[in-house]
């Protein structure tokens, strides 16, 4: 749908960062998925053995030093650090130097899912325990899930348009989303967009733990996220996050910039139908594919990779299959699908931003990363979801999908830039 | 240790700021780079350090490092 006295603008993609449980660059990133490598364990964080599940994606190895000041680490939660880390290097990825724009028509979105966590529960602890006079000052500025997106834009100076997305699981769906629509429609030439999670602590893990979400496969980390497989019993928890510098077409050219592909069209759409299941039909998930398939100027069968939202729980599995087969019709049978939340795990808000970089990875290298772990077909799961190996193909078209508690669903659709 | 170089070290935590620029003089906004959170922050620290209570009013006239060196020490001997 294009406002009458607005021309819309192309957006193209020019840089990536990601902070995950299987890499902390793109090259390590690429490399686990292309070898079917699971970043999930037993967690190593506290003592889970309280706990009905043991297991989710941990960061390995990340060095906050490399890219913020102690001093600035200590007042950001950890969700923050991964953000402006990955920010960092989807920036370093682009080579843009920003000082030859105007610093107003660069903005930043972030999402978080949940926001600060780590710092809630410490500063609640206090309260308790110690009274209100303990209470840190920085506690709310860390807490806050659309702080990352005000760090971001601090350490570049971009003056632009600035906030978060919040939609649980939805959440970057949602924020790359709406900054493309930011440069489509001419508020901003360049957008730092994405979302950034850091849920493995005590209260995160005993909340989903009590909804009964998460896959208690403690005896096999490894093996247990299973989307579309009938043994799943359940996602698993992943942290990170993903960051993309958005870009319009015209700036993309003059600089020579790398573009890993058209950000094309998103489709955004609401269940109204329950808290935390998705509809048995799809219907929101079908409405957001088409949408976004519509906007991208696209068909149906012109998509040739689906990167699912794939979670290894029972209800998502089998709605997403059903709202994929009702969009694409007997297409569904000649394009490629695959969950790599098989190996990263649910980076919850990061989730939506960490897959459209999968996706964009995907085209650029002619490869689509498998699911893995996918052993024992289940009859209502019926597609092929490239199981266990990464395989050779060229896709000019591509769709990610992220759905949210509370019924959100994003969807979002690249092109390979021609 | 004594009580002074407690603050200086406290202070050399909280701002990551170098040793050497916690002169008696510095401010904390003004030389070493503080904001009003961080001199909450700041004040919440030496009380934890020094387990005292440090009141607002009082806390509102501690700007700089000798300020809170010479208040530290003064509220430190009447405790004892």
């Amino acid at each position: 749908m294009t406002l009458p006295h607005i021309i819309p603008r192309r957006v193209m993609i020019t840089g990536v960062g990601v902070i995950s449980p299987i890499g902390n660059s793109k090259d390590e990133f690429w490399d686990s998925l292309c070898n079917g490598r699971s970043g999930i364990g037993t967690i190593t964080r506290f003592d889970i053995s309280d706990y009905a599940s043991h297991i989710a994606g941990e960061v390995k190895e990340f060095d906050t030093g490399k890219y913020i000041e102690r001093k600035d680490a200590r007042h950001m939660d950890l969700f923050s650090q991964y953000a402006l880390a990955a920010g960092i290097e989807a920036v370093e990825d682009s080579g843009i130097d920003f000082n030859q724009y105007d610093r107003d028509r660069i903005g930043v979105i972030i999402g978080s899912g949940i926001g600060g966590m780590h710092v809630f529960t410490k500063q609640v602890t206090i309260l308790n325990e110690r009274g209100p006079r303990r209470v840190n000052p920085f506690f709310i500025p860390m807490m806050i899930s659309d702080i990352a997106a005000g760090h971001l834009s601090i350490r570049y100076n971009l003056r632009g348009p600035n906030y978060a997305t919040t939609s649980a699981c939805a959440t970057s769906g949602h924020s790359i989303g709406l900054a493309m629509k930011a440069i489509r429609y001419g508020d901003a030439d360049f957008m730092l967009t994405g979302g950034c999670e850091a849920p493995i602590c005590p209260i995160g893990l005993g909340g989903f733990c009590a909804m009964k979400a998460l896959s208690t496969r403690n005896d096999e980390p490894e093996r247990s996220s299973r989307p579309f497989d009938l043994k799943r019993d359940g996602f698993i928890m992943g942290e990170g996050s993903g960051i993309v510098l958005l870009e319009e077409l015209e700036h993309a050219l003059a600089r020579n910039a790398h573009i890993y592909g058209e950000l094309a069209g998103v489709g955004f759409t609401g269940d109204a139908y329950h808290v935390t299941a998705p509809p048995e039909d799809g219907h929101g998930a079908i409405r957001s594919m088409q949408i976004a398939i519509k906007e991208a100027g696209l068909t149906p069968d012109q998509i040739e990779y689906v990167n699912a939202h794939g979670t290894s729980t029972q209800l998502n599995d089998i709605s997403e299959t059903r709202a994929i087969k009702k969009v694409f019709g007997e297409h569904v049978n000649n394009m490629a699908i695959s969950s790599t939340k098989s190996m990263h795990g649910h980076l919850l808000g990061a989730a939506g931003a960490v897959e459209l970089i999968v996706t964009l990875l995907a085209m650029e290298n002619n490869i689509i990363p498998p699911t893995i772990n996918y052993e024992y077909p289940d009859p209502e799961c019926d597609l092929n979801y490239t199981p266990n190996k990464a395989i050779e193909l060229k896709i000019d078209n591509a769709l990610s999908n992220t759905f949210g508690f509370g019924g959100h669903n994003a969807t979002l659709v690249v092109k390979r830039y021609k | 240790m004594s009580h002074e170089d407690r603050v200086r070290e406290i202070i050399v935590d909280q701002l990551g700021v170098d040793a050497s620029a916690v002169t008696l003089e510095a401010s904390f906004i003004s030389d070493l780079g503080a904001d009003s959170l961080d001199t909450v922050e700041l004040i919440m620290a030496f009380e934890e350090e020094f387990d005292i209570e440090i009141p607002d009013e009082e806390a509102e006239q501690l700007t700089t490092v000798g300020k809170s060196i010479e208040y530290l020490e003064k509220k430190l001997a009447e405790k004892e």
